[in-house]
Order: structure tokens, then C-alpha cells, then sequence
């Protein structure tokens, strides 16, 4: 099971009477909160390119990179457009500090050894998968869009994460030992990914968002499936982090975004 | 190849005399990997291609240095699917020499061991931005000058990678030609960064092409094998053609105040390049000769568990297969 009981406010079920500029603000939040979890992962994902254990998983690694940042960028896209700030993806990818990132903390981990970064990835990717299944009915066209083409990047991301963990899982005695100790790695910031807020509830409520709390069920169901039979054993963990959808996030953002952000930021305006 | 610069070690001799193999290419006909092929001539070709794609995979090691830190999204893609691309390339070149026989494993262990080489340009480093306009424009530019040739290379799997091969490099050059339009058209300090980049990049690029006719004694025999077809000036000279005017175009200044066109000859004329340079490198006294191969052989050495396990898996799978057909694996 992950997560006892969350600590996440319920879906009331009461629709929140919103304006359309503040439904607007909240459709940009949230596709931002979507898009940075792909922004920041593609990041981890491009840190392995010319580093995998062979030449084929560079270029898959690369491929994954890819489809995320495609995902990010449609997303960062919109959130600048919907909200009516007119920013743009550069600006919401470069020009933001680390405590207006509202990714969560589970993909910003650093990547670990290969068997942490397939962990990352399982997890990460059933989740995704799981959730943009259903955003695809989104009542909100260009999340439902979005959606539409990265649920089956994500279904590839899925199935590679998982034929990995099988073979670490199942393959010799070290591999094994090092994908359970990468489960336990990852396994406490699982559950932040079933977290909603209000924001998010108020547009659930408006046919716009999931609710991430529906995601737990099926999510936990793929995991542990995928898990027992790599033979390994579903962490115990009782101590989840949270924290990463109101800006609080792990040091190791804070390095990633220097690295990302330095050079636009040294020259501010600059084209490229 | 990408380049024609690494190899200084001598060309292994032709022992048997075969009429009806030389007969097929001065035709200009393609061997095939069941074609009968004089063992000199498969040994060479094993080699130059393993060499080409060594130098496809520790070349994404110096664009893969910016990655991370790409100054738009849009860029941060492009290049991304560009050192994907290359290696892409490592995978079809390695496929290509395994149709001759050679094991990719082995091929990597040669690498590893220093006993293979892979292009001297990739011991450059990459200190800005602009390095990875300069690298695209000049160094895909000097591999698509070397590379096209060797579309019509006798061996048909190697010239058949080759065509895929181009294709890409070419989009390479183009993004390489574009990052330095825009930053010559950028702030000063962008443009001062894309020029200081053209001026590191130039000279290593021509030297690309190895050294010149008069010193490079294995050219003739690779061309009456019909695994070269222009010489190294030859090509030298195409590149810096083709290049001159782009570089104009992007108004930015090769490092070579004797550059000229000559009218007689239709030639653009160049300064005398310092192969002693060149010479320091392949010996691996270059800048980043140590630090690229500790980064290849740590990505190889650090993947090993992983590889060990795969290959464990498999081997359980087909036992289990053997013995209750059909197992339920997913
Ligand atoms: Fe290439
Ligand atoms: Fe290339």
C-alpha cells in the first residue's frame, strides 16, 4: 500500500464557483504543476545520454528525455498562454526560482545508479500513464490534447521502465540487491504523487483535472504487480515526502535548476 | 568516416592477390557480407568502420556536455536528438562491421584498451554554447564531406549505413549553421561567443581530413578498394569551398588571414595548417583525450551489473521456456 491514510484535503465534490479569469489562472497552475514534473524528469533523462550501460539504452534514455520535454513544453506553453500572463515556455522554464517549480520532488530525485532511475521511471510513468488515460476526456481541449499524444509516449515509458525491473529484479544476485535498494530509494515520494489541492479539486470538479487521489488505486495495483514478479518486495516505508506542489522541494532542485538556468539567465532577453 | 585523422597505423598488407575481387570493384560493384572478400581487405574495412563508430559515440560526449544546460527548450530538443542521433550512428556502424564477422564487444574493448581511435576532433573541449553551433556547422559539415563519398563505398552494408547516416548530418549541420546565425545576429556578447567558437573549431575541422596526400600512405590502396574515393586534400579543399561563403553568410570571420580565392583555379587558397597539432592529439596529448576515454570506459564499467543481469534474465527465460513451454513471462 502506499500512503496510509493521505494527509491531502478530499475531493468535496462541491463544485467551486470560480470567475473565468480565476478558472483560467487555475487551468495555468495546473498545467504548469504538469508540466514541470516533465520538464524537471526530462532533465534526470538527458543526464544519461552518453552514460548508459549500452548503446541502445542511450538512445531510449534519449527517447524518453524527448517525449517528456515535448510533454513540457506543450505544457509550460499553455500555462503561460491560459493564465494570461503571456509567458513563455523559456520564461517559465528559466526565469523561475526554485521555490515556484511545482514539480514533485519524486522527479527531481538525482538519477542513482541505473536500477534508481528505472525505479523513478516505473513509478513515474504508470502514474502518468494512469493520469493522462484520463485527462484525455479532459472537458479542457488543449490538456486533452496533450494528453492525448503523451499517454502513449507514456505506455512505451511504462513498458521500458518495466521490462528493466524485471531483468534487474530477476537477473543476477547484485541486481537484484540494487533495484530493491532503488525501490526503497524512490518508494517514500510515491504517495506526493496522489496529492491534490484545492486548485486541483475546484477543476476537478469542472471536468478539467484529475483527481490524483483516483490515481493511487490503479497505480498501486500496476507497481505491485510489476514488483512481485521481478521478485522483489514492495517497500515498507512509513516516512512520505511531500511538498513539491507548494514549492518545497529537495536541495538537489536547486542544483539542477543552476545547471539548466545559468546561461539564459546570464544573458536575459538574449535570442537563441 | 567523420574524420580521416586517426589512423597513423599502417594498413595491413593485402596477402592473396584476388583477380576476380579486384575485377568486381574496378566494375564498381558491391560486396556483399556473403561475397568472398580478400582477408586484407575485411580486416581494413573492420577497422575503419569500428573506428567511425567509436568516433560516433565518444562525439556525443562533448555535445552531451551542454545538454543540461541548453538556453531554450527549443534548442535543449534539437540537441538532444542530435547526440541521440550519433548514437544511433554508433549502433548502425557497429552493426555494419558485425556483418563482417567482428563482434561489437570486442570492438568496444578495442576501443577501451586505446588499441582502436576515434576521431581527434572529439578531444576538443566544448567551452561555450556557441561550441555546439561551431561543432554542428564545421565538424557535421567536414563528417558530410567525408561521409558522402562513402555512400557509394564498396561495402554494400557500410555504404547503406552511410546513406541513413548523411541524411542526419546534414540536419546537424543546419542546426549547428543556425545556432550561429542567431548569435551572430544576437547581442554583442553572443556574437563575440559564436566567433571566439569559430576560431577554436576551424583549424581542428580541416585537420579532420588527415594529413596531407604527400604523408598519408594508406590512401591509394583504400582507394583501389573503393573504401575511399577522394584523397585527403581533395576532400580538404571541397570542405573549405562549401564553407568560406556560409561562413559569410553567417557574418562571422575564419581564423586565416592567407584564405583567398583563386580565380585560376576556382579554389578558395589556405593558410598552412599545423599537422603537428594533429600529430599531439592521435598520440592522445590532446585537451580532453584522458577525460574521454575515463567517461566511456566508466559508462562501460558502471553498466556492467546491468548488462550481467540482462543477460542473466534471458538465460532463465530460455531455460524455463525449454522446459514448461509455454512459460508466463510478460
Ligand atoms: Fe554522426
Ligand atoms: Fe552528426
Amino acid at each position: 500500500m502506499i500512503g496510509s491514510k493521505p494527509a491531502e484535503l478530499s475531493p468535496s465534490g462541491q463544485a467551486i464557483t470560480w470567475s473565468d479569469s480565476d478558472k483560467s489562472v487555475a487551468v495555468g497552475a495546473y498545467a504548469l504543476r504538469l508540466g514541470d514534473d516533465a520538464l524537471v524528469l526530462a532533465h534526470r533523462m538527458a543526464e544519461w545520454i552518453a552514460s548508459a550501460p549500452e548503446l541502445e539504452e542511450d538512445v531510449a534514455l534519449a527517447n524518453i528525455g524527448l517525449d517528456l520535454l515535448g510533454q513540457a513544453r506543450m505544457l509550460l506553453t499553455y500555462a503561460g498562454e491560459v493564465d494570461g500572463t503571456g509567458r513563455s515556455e523559456d520564461d517559465l522554464a528559466y526565469f523561475r526560482d526554485e521555490r515556484e517549480f511545482v514539480n514533485c520532488q519524486l522527479v527531481e530525485l538525482p538519477n542513482g545508479d541505473f536500477a534508481v532511475t528505472m525505479a523513478r521511471m516505473l513509478v513515474f510513468a504508470a502514474y502518468q500513464y494512469e493520469l493522462y488515460d484520463r485527462l484525455c476526456s479532459s472537458s479542457d481541449e488543449t490538456l486533452a490534447a496533450v494528453a492525448a499524444k503523451a499517454v502513449k509516449e507514456v505506455a512505451y515509458h511504462r513498458d521500458h521502465a518495466t521490462r528493466w525491473v524485471l531483468r534487474l529484479g530477476d537477473g543476477t544476485a547484485e541486481s537484484q540487491q540494487r533495484m530493491q535498494a532503488a525501490l526503497d530509494v524512490v518508494w517514500p515520494y510515491v504517495s506526493e504523487l496522489f496529492e491534490g489541492n484545492e486548485l486541483v479539486h475546484g477543476l476537478v470538479g469542472g471536468g478539467i483535472a484529475v483527481d490524483p487521489a483516483e490515481l493511487r488505486d490503479p497505480t498501486t495495483d500496476y507497481l505491485t504487480t510489476v514488483i512481485e514478479q521481478a521478485t522483489l518486495t514492495v517497500p515498507d516505508t512509513s516516512v512520505w515526502h511531500t511538498g513539491g506542489r507548494r514549492g518545497i522541494h529537495t536541495e538537489a532542485l536547486g542544483y539542477l535548476l543552476a545547471e539548466m538556468q545559468h546561461l539564459a539567465r546570464t544573458h536575459p532577453g538574449a535570442p537563441w | 568516416m567523420y574524420g580521416n585523422d586517426f589512423t597513423q597505423q599502417p594498413i595491413v598488407e593485402i596477402a592473396e592477390d584476388d583477380a576476380d575481387f579486384q575485377a568486381i570493384l574496378d566494375a564498381d560493384g558491391r560486396i556483399e557480407p556473403r561475397d568472398a572478400m580478400p582477408e586484407a581487405y575485411r580486416k581494413n574495412l573492420i577497422r575503419q568502420i569500428a573506428q567511425h563508430a567509436h568516433s560516433e559515440i565518444i562525439g556525443m560526449q562533448p555535445e552531451g556536455n551542454w545538454i543540461t544546460r541548453a538556453p531554450s527548450l527549443k534548442r535543449k530538443a534539437i540537441l538532444m536528438a542530435k547526440v541521440q542521433d550519433e548514437a544511433g550512428h554508433g549502433l548502425y556502424l557497429y552493426a555494419a562491421a558485425e556483418t563482417l564477422g567482428a563482434d561489437r564487444a570486442d570492438l568496444l574493448d578495442l576501443l577501451h584498451t586505446g588499441r582502436q581511435k576515434y576521431s581527434s576532433i572529439f578531444n576538443y573541449p566544448t567551452l561555450t554554447w556557441a561550441d555546439m553551433g561551431a561543432i554542428g556547422w564545421l565538424v557535421d559539415g567536414a563528417g558530410i564531406v567525408n561521409q558522402v563519398p562513402l555512400c557509394r563505398c564498396s561495402y554494400g552494408p557500410y555504404a547503406r549505413a552511410m546513406v541513413r547516416v548523411c541524411k542526419e548530418e546534414s540536419f546537424h549541420q543546419r542546426q549547428g549553421f543556425e545556432i550561429l546565425h542567431t548569435l551572430s545576429h544576437g547581442t554583442p556578447a553572443q556574437k563575440a561567443m559564436a566567433q571566439d567558437a569559430v576560431d577554436r573549431w576551424w583549424w581542428p575541422s580541416l585537420m579532420m581530413f588527415g594529413p596531407p596526400d604527400e604523408s598519408s600512405p594508406n590512401t591509394e590502396r583504400s582507394m583501389r578498394w573503393g573504401i575511399k574515393r577522394f584523397s585527403n586534400d581533395e576532400l580538404r579543399q571541397r570542405f573549405v569551398d562549401m564553407t568560406v561563403p556560409q561562413a559569410q553568410a553567417l557574418d562571422l570571420t575564419l581564423p586565416d588571414p592567407q584564405l583567398s580565392w583563386d580565380a585560376a583555379t576556382g579554389h578558395w587558397e589556405y593558410g598552412a595548417i599545423d599537422f603537428t597539432e594533429l600529430f599531439e592529439v592521435i598520440k592522445g596529448n590532446g585537451p580532453c583525450n584522458a577525460q574521454r576515454m575515463a567517461h566511456r570506459r566508466r559508462a562501460h564499467e558502471e553498466g556492467a551489473w546491468v548488462r550481467e543481469a540482462a543477460l542473466a534474465y534471458a538465460t532463465k527465460r530460455d531455460a524455463e521456456r525449454e522446459a514448461e513451454p509455454p512459460a508466463a513471462v510478460a
